[in-house]
């Protein structure tokens, strides 16, 4: 009995050990991921608050945000975390979706932090998306080269 | 030419002779293709090995990734729409062989399920190894094949062109499953599915109203974009198991070259040595005779 108690005994001081930092953090934090398909930035992360660009216009994310599903426009993501610190990243293109219990994803197509753009290499991909949006003949090109010309202006203000 | 050298053979059977000569032959022949194999064997090790630790470190980033992607399905509980009963099931493969039982795991989860409901359920096959399998019995059931896959590392644009056919291939399905092989370890993978969805069943779901201010385009493209998302992260587990696999099977297979060259080896110096003692019993005998 008393090896049985003995032995019992760690199991369950792991178990609460493990247990109080998630009550601990409850629901007023947010979990929030934040990836794209080259780079991971945020997994599961908790910072203060995410402001993010959308096609239904920009908005920030705090804990306890409404859940919503939006799609990421191309422009600057703004993530500030617990200690104060901003962090500026620039994607193309992606979702948000913010849930329930309070976590937040944001999946975007490729994305890459603000101080690693070049900004003349970023004038170069508007200049060659406008040539080509003025030399798309079909509807289809024509959408894709506008979508680009859209990345590409959002690139430029980024870079700068 | 080896052929004409047995047939020759035939006739002689059972003359310790010309065989003993020829098997020497053979065995040396023998010996250096399993020599040649094992070479192309361990070369292919060492390939598979470097494309591993590539996918290895590229699936550590696409994970959280595949991991969001899904978390929305989940919470706002989106499931099958009960009067649509038509399903997709997009199995996850590479064109390329000799990794293993990987692409036979995903064909045969797949298998089971379509002797289920073999009506109701399509197929798309990414990679030809998949079709290779499924085209026999339900060749019917395929919607359409995705090639050239398996050779490079999977890429965004891959699965956004994937997802898109998917999406214009004009089969109304109501729910799905994306079949791929989840990575582990470097020994070890797990045949798991990915939940797939139309906009039809996300829109009802039974929570998806406490999800504030959403309209059909958003979720529509919301919609689009996790697939493309869910299907990225699919194909970087797939390759990733893929190669791992791929890397087992092959050191495997240099392992038993090694032994295989082992005992052939044995065998040829044996036979070498018998045909040594007979000659020289020939010489012996020969000049005894003369005395």
């Amino acid at each position: 009995m008393a090896a049985i108690a003995r032995s019992v005994r760690p199991a369950v001081r792991f178990l609460t050990r493990n247990v109080t930092p998630v009550y601990a953090r409850g629901y007023a934090d947010m979990a929030f991921t934040f990836a794209a398909g080259n780079q991971v930035f945020y997994d599961n992360a908790d910072v203060k608050q995410v402001d993010v660009p959308s096609f239904s216009g920009s908005f920030g994310i705090l804990p306890k945000h409404v859940p919503t599903l939006a799609v990421l426009k191309p422009g600057i993501v703004t993530v500030f975390e617990n200690d104060g610190t901003s962090k500026k990243i620039f994607v193309s293109s992606g979702t948000v979706s913010i849930n329930e219990d309070s976590s937040v994803q944001v999946l975007a197509e490729e994305a890459c932090p603000v101080e690693q753009l070049d900004a003349a290499a970023a004038r170069e991909v508007l200049s060659k998306a406008q040539s080509d949006l003025a030399s798309a003949s079909t509807d289809v090109a024509k959408a894709e080269a506008a979508i680009a010309v859209e990345v590409g202006e959002a690139l430029v203000k980024a870079a700068e | 030419m080896m052929l004409g050298k047995f047939s020759t053979l035939v006739p002689l059977k059972g003359q310790q002779q010309v065989r003993g000569m020829a098997t020497l032959k053979a065995i040396s022949i023998r010996l250096k293709s399993v020599k040649n194999i094992q070479k192309i064997t361990q070369s292919m090790k060492m390939v598979s090995a470097a494309k591993y630790t590539r996918a290895e470190r590229e699936l550590r980033q696409a994970r959280p990734y595949g991991e969001g992607a899904k978390v929305f399905y989940e919470k706002a509980e989106v499931g099958p729409v009960g009067d649509v009963p038509q399903k997709l099931v997009v199995a996850i493969t590479s064109d390329r062989g000799l990794c293993g039982a990987v692409h036979t795991q995903v064909s045969r989860t797949i298998k089971q399920e379509l002797s289920e409901d073999p009506e109701n359920t399509k197929i798309v096959c990414v990679g030809d190894k998949s079709r290779a399998i499924l085209q026999r019995i339900y060749g019917k059931n395929i919607i359409f094949v995705a090639n050239e896959v398996g050779r490079k590392p999977p890429t965004f644009l891959d699965a956004a062109k994937l997802a898109n056919s998917i999406l214009t291939s004009g089969y109304d399905f109501s729910s799905g499953r994306i079949v791929y092989n989840r990575f582990k370890s470097v020994v070890s993978y797990t045949t798991s599915d990915l939940p797939l969805f139309s906009l039809k069943a996300i829109e009802a779901a039974p929570k998806l109203n406490v999800y504030d201010s959403l309209d059909s385009e958003v979720l529509q493209s919301y919609m689009e974009f996790s697939l493309a998302s869910l299907l990225f992260y699919a194909m970087k587990e797939g390759a990733c198991s893929e190669q791992s696999s791929r890397m087992t099977a092959m050191d495997n297979a240099s392992k038993n070259a090694a032994e295989m060259i082992d005992k052939l080896t044995l065998t040829f110096n044996r036979t070498r040595q018998a045909v040594i003692t007979r000659e020289l019993i020939e010489i012996i005998s020969g000049a005894a005779a003369l005395d």
